[in-house]
């Protein structure tokens, strides 16, 4: 080994502390791009594949009743290649040791052959075949919910029968990857399933001969996905088509591509914070070790080392380092991604989970990390080609402070003279204080934006179940039905407050610009139901036209007053223009709201009631579940307390496993930056404090000097980090938004207060660590070396 | 190569040599139209007070540092005319340096410091041999932290002489030393003068040292203020300190 290159090995020897300080920064930049994108291609891979291997559909649609003759028709639509004519309806559930009733979908599976869209997984067990009583393939988040297996039964009421199925296996469908029960957030496979029975069982269920109400489709590869939606539209509408619509709209692929997204903008917005910490730290530790080696540097070229093997040199020091940082953050980028995949798949239902571990991906980030830090050094390394040899072999002038007049004021009379000299040295050094101060700042804002999605979420609960939505139960009948239905509601058991509601599929239009969503009418005198206009204020359903939540309003392009399309897909897409005469707050899917009476005065059938929202006696609780799987009419109910629960439980358990994360990530930081920070002091003024130390002063005092500058950075830090915490906090809720999805941003002053203690904490312990140093401070050996 | 005195060749000749350094508006004049001749395998004592253009001097003929005017040639190579890459190669081959703070690398053993020369010169010593040739043999894993000065210094000699360097120039040796110590550094400098035959400088404001030398060149403002060849010599050890 060349010498210099031993030289480069003994000097991260002894600067271990501060070399592993700036490798675990790079680490974690490292890290982060591995995790993300990791997680990232794995679940982007693992969906495309199951995907691909049980041809997920690419059109979807229903109808309310369609002639199965249609059949050869939609095959013959130019581009399809495979179509599967399906019945799937709402049912209840009744399973043994559940009060309340869950809900499920069951979803019909041709006999006698495979099934050419959506093809099912099968864990456990085997498909369900006619003429075997009801058997029934359950999706597997549900069987694990109950621990269900093959041979297992549960009661269902389906059509208003009650009803016993025989479970023969366990199944997984592309289409079912994240599945929502009605008026769920987060999924709870205890209370919602998807059952797959076949088709002449279902068929015979429902009253379906010879037709069928939902249709998937595959395509051939580079179909014009539009005209195909066009034909099948034209083709359904006489039978109550709601609009056909591709992998975009369809739930649990627009879910996936959701928190794809999520992964995205998390790998744009964490990894690029520690990237520029650790050249800042690369540029503060080697500029300092340079200044200290500057006869070192004007040696080699008296020795004939030409620029290029100098610079080299001090390049290959920073490059050890960013390896070091490298092999860290790849093995812990690994393990968090395999980590965070885990999570999300959880979350999920994949038959398999395909690690993608490409090459590409470690070398992409250990060049990104590489980049960053020789970034950091090229100011320094240019230092040393520029320097000329014969100045170099010179010992360095006393530093250069400058008087701390400011105006006509005196600071020295103000504070004591080791006070002062820690003011002297920070304006001497103003670029290095501000960066160190704007690298404590980004470890208080690292905290603020991992500890805010608490209070994001708890006001979403808040707004969401004690605001909006403050029903206990939502049921949601098997069709509209005219208003006497509720009568029967009202005679339930324990309902105390009864407020229908009415929704319909429809597409709002404006010009060019179209969206999906699902209109929903409330009663004037609505109490449990509240629209929220954007200040958070409750407002009325509107007499006239509709209220559209702000999301919609921004994509659409549309502004209070404005005249929108709406298109009323089971109206054979009758088209009404209605005005816009409010904007409402929303966080959960897309919605557009509208009196009932108004709804009703545009559908023209009538007094329509599409389900209720109820309060009711929590002790007729039981009593009322009863009631309800006895009640025909009701096809699925929705209870406020268990989703509340639900998404309470299921956010906070993905946003602690990110904040432990952070927290970490943000110790490093504020870590390698207070203790490098320090110890360079400590180096550039070691003969000071030493000297003082002999003068007399106190090893309390003498720290001081050290102490006092670090105090003033790490407190500067701190509002600067709230600051820059409240805007990263504000690009990730901008980064998460989705069509499904929006969170708050709500930084609660306590969020602010957790990042201090935490940052305050860990720069607290960094100092003392070099107090230490300053404590033991080698008089005569410091005094004795020359600078 | 013992020295011929019969027909002294020139390795140095410097005629109207300059050096203006300019610091923001103040002007520095640290050496002012010097010419002088340097002999080959001569060994030359360089006196004079502080700050009165000693280390500018051989700093430029080192090769360290660039003239304002005049020229230097080292045998038929016009230094005054190079660019930096050639100043480096010319380092690299021909140029001993001997520096007052010896400028050992610390995290460097005494043999890895002189191999940092061997390493890239074209015909060197082995770095073990350079550090017997200054008594040095038994120290060689030593760090310069585990070394006496004069320990140090020699190891700086070491380095200098391993790449067999045409002229070897000191910056005043033996300024940080004892005269106990520094009487052993000057001992291994004459041998290094005598048994390889290498053209020498040393710079001193002790004048005492001066009677080591073949020749003594003195400097007063930037100027040469004398300039005159010993009769005799005397040997390191009759220095009077
Ligand atoms: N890099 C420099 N910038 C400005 N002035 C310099 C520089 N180097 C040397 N000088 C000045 O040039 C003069 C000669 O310096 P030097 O050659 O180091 O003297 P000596 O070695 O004889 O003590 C001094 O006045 C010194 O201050
Ligand atoms: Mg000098």
């Amino acid at each position: 080994m060349r010498v210099l290159d031993r030289k480069i090995i003994r000097d991260i020897w002894r600067l271990w502390a501060q070399v592993l300080a700036v490798a675990l920064v790079m680490a974690c930049g490292a890290a982060t791009i591995i995790m993300a994108v990791g997680a990232y291609r794995s679940l982007d891979e693992t969906r495309d594949a199951f995907y691909d291997r049980y041809k997920f559909g690419s059109v979807f649609a229903s109808a309310v009743r369609a002639p199965n003759h249609l059949k050869s028709r939609i095959e013959a639509i130019s581009g399809v290649s495979g179509a599967e004519l399906r019945i799937v309806k709402p049912v209840l559930l009744d399973v043994i040791g559940m009060k309340e009733p869950g809900s499920g979908i069951a979803v019909s599976i041709p006999d006698h052959r495979m099934t050419k869209v959506n093809q099912l997984y099968v864990r456990q067990g085997r498909l369900p075949e006619p003429g075997r009583g009801v058997e029934v393939a359950v999706v597997e988040s549900f069987a694990k919910a109950h621990g269900f297996v093959p041979g297992d039964q549960f009661g269902t009421i389906i059509n208003g029968k009650k009803l016993t199925l025989n479970i023969v296996g366990i199944v997984l469908s592309p289409e079912y990857i994240y599945s929502l029960g009605p008026g769920e957030m987060v999924p709870n496979p205890k209370i919602f399933g998807v059952f797959y029975i076949s088709e002449e069982v279902l068929r015979g269920l429902f009253d379906m001969e010879g037709s069928f109400n939902d249709l998937s489709i595959t395509t051939m590869r580079n179909t014009e996905l539009e005209s195909v939606i066009k034909d099948i539209d034209a083709l359904l509408e006489p039978y109550g088509g709601v609009g056909a619509y591709d992998r975009e709209d369809q739930a649990s692929n627009a879910f996936l591509d959701a928190e794809l997204d999520q992964l995205r903008a998390m790998a744009k917005i964490i990894p690029p914070i520690f990237l520029f910490v650790s050249a800042f730290l690369v540029n503060m530790i080697l500029s300092r070790l340079i200044a200290l080696e500057r006869e070192h540097v004007g040696l080699f070229k008296a020795l004939g080392y030409g620029n290029i093997a100098i610079g080299g040199h001090y390049a290959k020091l920073v490059i050890v380092i960013a390896i070091i940082g490298i092999l860290i953050g790849s093995g812990a980028g690994l393990w968090l991604g395999m980590g965070l995949t885990r999570l999300y798949a959880s979350f999920y239902s994949y038959p398999f989970l395909l690690f993608e571990q490409s090459y590409d991906l470690y070398v992409l980030s250990a060049g990104i990390t590489l980049t960053a830090a020789l970034s950091g050094a090229v100011k320094s390394i240019w230092s040393v080609v520029i320097l000329p040899p014969a100045v170099a072999m010179r010992p360095q002038a006393p530093t250069r402070y400058k008087s701390l007049f400011v105006g006509r004021m005196n600071f020295t009379r103000i504070f004591s003279q080791l006070t002062t000299m820690a003011f002297r040295h920070i304006i001497r050094w103003p670029v290095r204080f501000l960066m160190t101060t704007f690298g404590t700042a980004l470890s208080v804002a690292l905290l603020v934006t991992s500890l805010f999605s608490y209070d994001s979420i708890e006001d979403m609960i808040d707004v969401i179940f004690f605001q909006t939505d403050r029903q206990d139960v939502t049921l949601t009948f098997s069709d509209d039905r005219g208003q006497d239905v509720l009568w029967l509601v009202n005679k339930l058991p324990g309902v105390v407050r009864v407020e229908p509601f009415r929704a319909t599929p429809v597409k709002l239009k404006n010009g060019h610009r179209t969206m999906q969503m699902s209109l929903l009418a409330l009663s004037h005198e609505t109490d449990l139901s509240q629209i929220l206009d954007i200040d958070s204020a409750p407002m009325e359903p509107p007499k006239n036209g509709l209220v559209i939540s702000e999301r919609v309003a921004d994509k659409l392009h549309l502004n209070l007053g404005d005249l929108v399309d709406v298109v009323l897909t089971k109206k054979s897409n009758r088209i009404a223009s209605l005005p816009i005469s409010g904007i409402a707050q929303s966080y959960v899917g897309l919605t557009a709201y509208m009196s009932f009476e108004a709804l009703n005065r545009v559908m023209r059938d009538g007094q329509r009631v599409s389900g209720a929202r109820i309060k009711i006696d929590e002790a007729k609780l039981d009593e009322f579940y009863e009631a309800v799987k006895e009640t025909p009419v009701i096809a699925s109910t929705a209870l406020q307390d268990i989703s509340r629960d639900k998404f309470r439980e299921t956010i906070e358990q993905n946003i602690t496993t990110m904040t432990s994360v952070y927290i970490v990530l943000a110790v490093i930081i504020t870590f390698g930056v207070i203790y490098n920070s320090a110890r360079i002091q400590l180096s550039e003024r070691a003969r000071e404090l030493a000297s003082l130390r002999v003068f007399g002063f106190t090893r309390a005092e003498v720290s001081s000097v050290l102490m006092v500058e670090l105090a003033i950075i790490v407190l500067l830090a701190q509002p600067l980090g709230w600051l820059l915490g409240y805007a990263l906090s504000w690009s990730v809720v901008k980064g998460f938004e989705t069509d499904l999805f929006r969170i708050p941003l709500v930084v609660n002053a306590n969020t602010f207060a957790w990042a201090s203690v935490v940052v305050l904490t860990a720069a607290l312990v960094s100092a003392l660590i070099v107090r230490r140093r300053i404590d033991h401070l080698d008089l005569i050996s410091v005094l004795k070396t020359r600078e | 190569m013992p020295v011929s005195k019969n027909k002294p060749r020139e390795i140095f000749k410097i005629s109207h040599l300059s050096k203006i350094y300019r610091t923001g508006e103040v002007e520095v004049r640290a050496m002012n139209d010097v010419s002088l001749d340097m002999i080959e395998g001569e060994m030359t004592v360089l006196l004079g007070p502080s700050g009165s253009g000693k280390s500018t001097f051989l700093n430029i003929v080192g090769g360290l540092d660039q003239a304002s005017s005049g020229t230097v040639f080292f045998k038929d190579m016009e230094l005054t005319s190079f660019n930096e890459r050639q100043l480096t190669r010319y380092r690299r081959d021909h140029v001993g340096f001997v520096f007052q703070f010896y400028n050992l690398i610390p995290s460097l053993t005494a043999w890895e410091n002189v191999a940092l020369v061997t390493e890239v010169s074209k015909n060197p010593m082995k770095a073990g041999d350079a550090l017997a040739m200054v008594g040095l043999e038994n120290r060689m894993t030593h760090f310069p932290a585990q070394l006496s000065g004069g320990e140090q210094q020699r190891v700086a000699i070491a380095r200098a002489i391993a790449k067999r360097p045409e002229v070897l120039l000191c910056d005043e040796p033996t300024g940080a030393l004892d005269s106990k110590t520094g009487i052993i550094v000057l001992d291994a400098l004459t041998k290094v003068n005598e048994e390889l035959g290498t053209t020498t400088a040393i710079i001193t404001h002790n004048a005492g040292i001066q009677k080591i030398a073949h020749r003594v060149i003195s400097f007063l403002d930037g100027k040469l203020s004398n300039c005159h060849e010993n009769k005799s010599r005397i040997k390191p050890a009759e220095v009077v300190w």
